[in-house]
C-alpha cells in the first residue's frame, strides 16, 4: 500500500472534568439549583454529624471490656460512669455466647455453633443454581439430620441435650428454616386446592386460609402454648418448641398460599389450554407448565413473606422460648448489666439484618436471572 | 357475617359448651402420683420465670441461677439426693398455670402470688410462702420525701396491666392522695422515665424496686419508702389433688427454715450430722426418727437439701441480698427476729 497521507483522526477531546465523572454526577444530581444545593448541604451536615456522633459513641468513647470485682463478678462501674456518652461493648463480650446459644450447656455450645454453620452452608448450597437437582432434597434431609444429631446428641458420644435448653440464634434458624421449608410445599398445595374445581377441597382450603389469616400469629402461638395442652390426654405432652413450630408452619402456609395463588392467577389462560391440548395430566401440567412460571413471577412477594416470617419467629418470646431476641433481652436482666440494652439490641438487630439482607439481595439476583425474558 | 341455620348454631353452641366445660375438668383431674412420675422420669420439671433478677435468670454461661432456682434444686435434692436433677421450663405470666395444669411442669417456682382465686378455681395448691413481697415506692433522695403519705400531688411512674396499677389507685383513694400517673409499658422505659425525672416516684413490687435501685450508678441517691401498699406472698404452686407432693414441696421449704433456726449451714451440715446432740437437729438431718419416710422420701432428705443449697438465710444472701433486698426487719426474717418465716416443728 502507498504511504500516501493516511488520515489519522485526532482523538476526541475529553469533556470538561466538571461535566463527567464523580464531579459531574455531583453537580447534576446534588447541586443543580440553589434549593437542591441547600438541601444537599443540610443533609450532608446531618449525616456527617450523626456518623461522627455514632463513631464517638460506638468506637472512640466505647468500653470494650471490664475488670472483674473481688467476688469474680464483672464490675460495670466504668461503663456506668460513661452515662451514655459511649457504648459498653463489654456486655456483648460477656453475654455473646448466651445471646447466640441461650441456655445450651456451656461446654457443649460448639455443637450449637456447628449447627448454625451447617444451616448457613445449607442456605448457600440451596442458593446455587447448579445444585438445583433432585439431590438437593437429599442434602436437606442429610443436613437437617446432622443438625438434629448435633443439637440433641445422645449418640456418637454426644451428651443428650433436651429441647428446653436450646436457645439463641439456633432457635431462630430452626423455627424459620423448618417453618418455611414445610410451609412452602403446604402453601403450593393449598393454593392449587383453592383453585380446584372439586368443591370439598376448595372449601377446605378457603376455610384454612381465611381462618389463619383472620387471627394474629401471636394468638396462634398463644393457643398452641396455653390452650392446646389442656385438651391433650393426661400425661401426654407435646414439646413447647414443636408446638410453636407447627403453629408457625400452619401460619406461614396460609400466607404463602395466597402469594402462590397470586402467581397462578397471573398466568394467561392460554398456558393452561395449551397444556391441556398437549394431553398432559393435571399434575404434569402443574409441575411442568404452570408452577415454574407462576413461582418465578412471585419471587418478590415470596421473599417478602420469608423475611417477614424470619423476624416473626421472635414472637415465641411470649411462650417462653429463648430465641435470638429473647436471649438478648434476658442477657440484660442481670443487675450488673441492666441499662446496656442499646448495645445488645444493636447487635441482635445486626444479626437479623445480615440474614434478611442476604435473602433480599439474593432474591433480586435470582429474579433478574429467571425473568430475563420479561426484562423491561 | 355468615348466616348460620338453627341446626348449625345449635351444633356450634354445643361444641363451645363442650370446650368450656372441658377446661376445668382438665384442671381437676383424678389424683395422680406426681412423685412416682418424677421418680420414673428421673428429673424434676420446674416451671420458672423467663428472667427476673435475683429470682430466676440464666447467667452468662446459660446456667439458671436465683432464689427460685435454688428452691427447684432443693426439691430435687429432697427427692433424688441430687440437686442437679432438674429441668427448668421458662414460663411467661400467661402460660405458667397451663404449664402446671397440663402436667408440662411438676411444680411452679415462679414468683407467683398466692390468692384465693388461684388457690380454688385454677385448681392449684400453694404449699408455702417462700418470699413476702409487696408493692412499694422509690423516690430520689434529693426530694427529701421520707414517707409515702407525703406523695400528695406527685407524679408516679407505673407499668400498666398488672395489679400494680390497681393497687396504686386503691391505695391513693383510701389514703386521700391525689397523684398523676405516668403509665409506661416496658420496664427499661419506665425506669428511664423515673431516672430522667419525668415522675417523682416509681412504684412496683419491693423486690423489683430493690433490683432497679441497685442497678443505678449511685444507689444511695434513691430511697425506697417504708410503706408497703399490697400483700404479695410469693410461693411455689403445685396441682391440686396430690397432697403427698404438696407436702414434699412444703417441707422442703420448712427444712430450709429450720436449718437456719438451728444454725445448720451447707458447710457445717456433715459435722452437725456427726456431732449435733439436739434432738430436733438429729430428726431434721435424718439421724433419728423416720420423718423423711413419712413424706415418702429418704430419711436424710433435709441433709441433702442443706448440703446442696444451704439454709434459707444462705439462699437469701446468695441471690436476693446482691440485688439490694434487705432481710432484717422485713417479713422475710425468721420469726425469731420478728419476721414471718416460721416453720412447724420437725417431729
Amino acid at each position: 500500500m502507498s504511504d500516501a497521507a493516511t488520515h489519522t483522526p485526532t482523538p476526541a477531546r475529553t469533556p470538561p472534568i466538571t461535566l463527567v465523572g464523580p464531579i459531574g454526577w455531583v453537580r447534576t444530581n446534588l447541586f443543580s439549583g440553589w434549593v437542591s444545593s441547600l438541601v444537599s448541604l443540610l443533609l450532608l451536615f446531618l449525616v456527617v454529624k450523626w456518623v461522627l456522633g455514632f463513631l464517638d459513641w460506638g468506637v472512640f468513647n466505647a468500653i470494650w471490656s471490664v475488670p472483674n470485682d473481688a467476688a469474680g463478678r464483672p464490675d460495670t462501674s466504668s461503663c456506668r460512669a460513661l452515662a451514655g456518652t459511649g457504648a459498653c461493648w463489654a456486655v456483648i463480650g460477656e453475654k455473646h455466647r448466651f445471646i447466640l446459644f441461650g441456655t445450651y450447656p456451656y461446654e457443649e455450645q460448639w455443637r450449637a455453633l456447628l449447627a448454625i454453620l451447617v444451616f448457613i452452608a445449607l442456605f448457600i448450597v440451596s442458593a446455587m443454581r447448579r445444585f438445583w437437582r433432585k439431590e438437593l432434597a437429599l442434602i436437606w434431609i442429610g443436613a437437617l439430620t446432622l443438625i438434629g444429631v448435633l443439637m440433641w446428641g445422645g449418640l456418637l458420644g454426644l451428651a443428650y441435650v433436651p429441647q428446653e435448653r436450646w436457645g439463641g440464634l439456633v432457635i431462630t434458624l430452626i423455627l424459620a428454616t423448618f417453618g418455611l421449608a414445610f410451609a412452602f410445599p403446604l402453601s403450593i398445595l393449598v393454593a392449587l386446592g383453592r383453585r380446584s374445581k372439586l368443591p370439598a377441597i376448595k372449601a377446605l382450603c378457603v376455610l384454612y386460609v381465611e381462618l389463619v389469616r383472620g387471627v394474629p400469629l401471636i394468638s396462634v402461638l398463644f393457643m398452641a402454648s396455653v390452650m392446646f395442652p389442656l385438651f391433650l390426654p393426661e400425661g401426654m405432652n407435646i414439646d413447647k418448641l414443636l408446638r410453636a413450630q407447627i403453629a408457625i408452619i400452619l401460619f406461614a402456609g396460609a400466607y404463602l398460599a395466597e402469594v402462590v395463588r397470586g402467581g397462578l392467577q397471573t398466568l394467561p389462560r392460554g398456558q393452561y389450554e395449551a397444556a391441556d391440548a398437549l394431553g398432559l395430566s393435571y399434575w404434569k401440567k402443574t409441575g411442568f407448565i404452570i408452577l415454574p412460571q407462576a413461582l418465578r413471577l412471585v419471587i418478590p412477594p415470596l421473599v417478602n413473606t420469608f423475611i417477614g416470617f424470619f423476624k416473626d419467629t421472635s414472637l415465641v418470646l411470649i411462650i417462653g422460648i429463648f430465641d435470638l431476641l429473647t436471649a438478648g433481652k434476658t442477657a440484660i436482666i442481670e443487675p450488673a448489666w441492666q441499662g446496656f440494652g442499646i448495645e445488645v439490641y444493636l447487635t441482635v438487630g445486626f444479626i437479623y439484618f445480615c440474614f434478611c439482607f442476604a435473602m433480599s439481595s439474593y432474591s433480586q439476583r435470582l429474579e433478574a436471572e429467571l425473568n430475563q425474558s420479561r426484562g423491561r | 357475617m355468615l348466616g348460620f341455620g338453627p341446626m348449625v348454631r345449635r351444633a356450634l353452641g354445643a361444641a363451645l359448651l363442650l370446650a368450656t366445660t372441658a377446661l376445668p375438668a382438665a384442671a381437676q383431674q383424678a389424683p395422680v402420683d406426681t412423685l412416682a412420675a418424677i421418680r420414673a422420669r428421673g428429673t424434676l420439671v420446674c416451671g420458672v420465670n423467663t428472667g427476673l433478677a435475683g429470682f430466676a435468670q440464666p447467667d452468662s454461661q446459660g446456667v439458671w441461677r436465683g432464689f427460685d432456682i435454688d428452691y427447684c434444686r432443693s426439691v430435687a435434692a429432697a427427692i433424688f439426693g441430687d440437686a442437679s436433677k432438674v429441668r427448668y421450663v421458662p414460663t411467661t405470666a400467661q402460660s405458667r398455670f397451663t404449664a402446671l395444669q397440663s402436667g408440662e411442669v411438676d411444680v411452679l417456682f415462679r414468683n407467683t402470688t398466692w390468692t384465693l382465686s388461684r388457690d380454688t378455681s385454677l385448681g392449684l395448691d400453694f404449699p408455702a410462702v417462700n418470699f413476702y413481697d409487696g408493692q412499694g415506692f422509690m423516690v430520689k433522695k434529693s426530694l427529701g420525701v421520707t414517707s409515702a403519705t407525703q406523695l400528695n400531688g406527685a407524679t408516679i411512674c407505673v407499668q400498666p396491666g398488672t395489679t400494680t396499677e390497681q393497687n396504686l389507685t386503691d391505695w391513693a383513694r383510701a389514703s386521700n392522695i391525689r397523684f398523676t400517673p405516668v403509665v409506661i409499658e416496658r420496664l427499661e422505659e419506665v425506669v428511664a422515665a423515673y431516672v430522667a425525672g419525668r415522675c417523682d416516684a416509681y412504684t412496683t413490687d419491693a423486690s423489683g424496686l430493690a433490683a432497679t435501685r441497685s442497678a443505678q450508678p449511685t444507689p444511695a441517691d434513691h430511697v425506697i419508702l417504708p410503706e408497703v401498699i399490697s400483700k404479695e406472698p410469693l410461693g411455689p404452686a403445685v396441682r391440686q389433688g396430690d397432697a403427698r407432693f404438696a407436702d414434699i414441696v412444703r417441707w422442703s421449704h420448712f427444712a430450709l427454715l429450720v436449718a437456719e433456726e438451728m444454725g445448720i449451714t451447707a458447710a457445717n451440715a456433715d459435722a452437725a450430722l456427726a456431732s449435733d446432740a439436739r434432738p430436733e437437729a438429729q430428726r431434721l438431718l435424718g439421724k433419728s426418727g423416720d420423718l423423711g419416710k413419712m413424706l415418702g422420701l429418704d430419711n436424710a432428705f433435709a441433709l441433702h437439701i442443706i448440703k446442696a443449697v444451704g439454709n434459707y438465710g444462705e439462699v437469701f444472701a446468695r441471690h436476693l441480698a446482691p440485688i439490694g433486698l434487705q432481710r432484717a426487719r422485713s417479713p422475710n426474717a425468721l420469726y425469731l427476729h420478728g419476721g414471718l418465716q416460721y416453720a412447724p416443728p420437725f417431729r
